[in-house]
């Protein structure tokens, strides 16, 4: 019985992420580094577009945190492991901590280039709903006391929500593209330099959300042991 | 299975007959959403009103049904008829099918019945094209029925009941407000069918894909 409780269903994803801490020590430092100092300051904007690299790889994250949000919700549906369901919201709080960085260093972005902090523009709307359908999951969560009943409707809902993602895009870029809109700045071309740092950057970001997720998953399971441990104690 | 679903159906209208509180509130709602707009509108031009009417009216339509999805399944909770429901031999998704069209029937009687009066007040027209709009009326009921009713079954399960409702549906449905809103601006401007297909397109994907994956995740909602 002790050895049920305290067993950590999930050994591997917390193993591998937690070595990821020395590399994260290291690979901060050089990613800013890469940011200010290697990579060339862009012409037209300055200064203000080394908050790209952040920007978009935060993007990127949060992209992929959602994604997993689905995963694990069809995965919980499935099996009815409590595992998956303590990773589809860990993903999806680190998701919402992602995408609040990418709503925010946008804007910081976008004041000095565009002249505005905000415009309807496709992409930063739909970011807008993304964001608010995955608060809206941390919301139920939050609401929800008893763990099953927790685990099954925010999975449902992380499903429903996970399919809603593409339509939100697409009907806003289509939506969009029939008024006029302002011109995005920059093209396609990247200073090779500049490219490097961004991969850099990337990495970084990436590993980061993989060594909180792990993180975020053991703190969730040492609190369900000490629950149950608890409820065994007043047992006795 | 069909049959069963239509006698789910069939019994919300009964009760709904007999109370009336279900459609009373959402038709009132929805007309007073519709006057409280008149006001904040007040200075702006003619043109502009009736450029924004049909989103006007969308956002009555959204409101008066959060409202009507809540009380919908409320009457299911109350005196546990929610499990007599479940012990009756339908699986999960026929009770799914047959709540999301009561509920739909419900909206769309109270929007029919909005569009007239809405028409008056604001001295609008809709009468040409008519048969497109009311297509375009079916199709984003039929969404925010689909989403709407799974969503009402999770919130009323929640410590906050209704009032997580709109939260949770109302990101949810954007595409469907966006299609409607637009294809009802473009419908009411006198243009064809022909030149929105891509809007109508994503109404129907958007009412496929939830209907489906609903009637297929419903099990884990009612669950106790």
């Amino acid at each position: 019985m002790d050895q049920a409780i305290l067993q950590v269903p999930n050994p591997m994803l917390i193993k591998i992420t937690r070595n990821f801490f020395y590399p994260l020590v290291i690979l901060f430092p050089v990613s800013l580094y890469m940011v200010f100092v290697y990579a060339p300051e862009e012409e037209t904007m300055g200064i203000v577009q080394k908050i790209f690299y952040y920007h978009v790889s935060a993007g990127w994250v949060f992209l992929l945190a959602f994604g997993l949000v689905f995963l694990g919700s069809v995965a919980f549906l499935i099996t009815q492991r409590q595992v998956w369901d303590t990773f589809a919201a860990s993903s999806a709080e680190l998701g919402v901590v992602f995408c609040s960085i990418s709503l925010t260093t946008g804007p910081i972005w976008a004041k000095p280039v565009w002249g505005i902090w905000w415009t309807w523009d496709a992409r930063l709307t739909s970011t807008l709903v993304e964001w608010l359908i995955y608060v809206a999951y941390l919301m139920l969560r939050a609401n929800v006391p008893e763990p099953t009943k927790r685990a099954n409707l925010s999975a449902v809902f992380g499903i429903l929500g996970a399919l809603d993602v593409p339509i939100v895009y697409f009907s806003i870029r289509w939506w969009r593209t029939q008024h006029p809109q302002p011109v995005m700045g920059g093209g396609g071309y990247l200073d090779p330099q500049m490219r490097l740092a961004f991969y850099v950057c990337l990495l970084t970001f990436t590993l980061l959300y993989f060594f909180m997720l792990g993180r975020r998953i053991e703190l969730a399971q040492a609190q369900e042991t000490l629950t149950s441990l608890k409820r065994r104690w007043a047992r006795k | 299975m069909f049959k069963k679903i239509l006698r789910i159906l069939w019994k919300d209208i009964v009760t709904e007959f007999r109370t009336r509180e279900l459609f009373s509130a959402m038709f009132v709602f929805a007309l007073l959403v519709v006057v409280v707009f008149n006001f904040a509108f007040e200075s702006a031009p003619r043109e502009s009103i009736l450029q924004a009417a049909p989103g006007l009216l969308w956002v009555a339509f959204t409101f008066s049904g959060v409202l009507g999805l809540n009380r919908s399944i409320a009457i299911e909770r109350e005196n546990m008829s929610i499990q007599a429901l479940m012990l009756a031999p339908v699986d999960r998704g026929g009770i799914y099918l047959g709540k999301m069209l009561g509920n739909f029937v419900f909206m769309m009687v109270s929007e029919l019945l909005i569009v007239p009066l809405f028409a008056v007040l604001y001295n609008f027209s809709f009468s040409a094209r008519f048969g497109q709009f009311l297509l375009i009326l079916v199709l984003g009921t039929l969404g925010f029925s689909a989403v709407g009713t799974i969503f009402s079954a999770i919130a009323v399960n929640t410590k906050m009941r209704d009032v997580l409702l709109p939260i949770l549906f109302l990101p949810v449905v954007v595409p469907v407000l966006i299609g409607a809103v637009e294809t009802s601006v473009r419908t009411l401007a006198g243009e064809p069918l022909r030149g929105m297909m891509d809007w109508v397109k994503i109404l129907i994907v958007f009412d496929v894909i939830f209907i489906t994956t609903s009637f297929l995740v419903f099990e884990f909602v009612l669950e106790e």
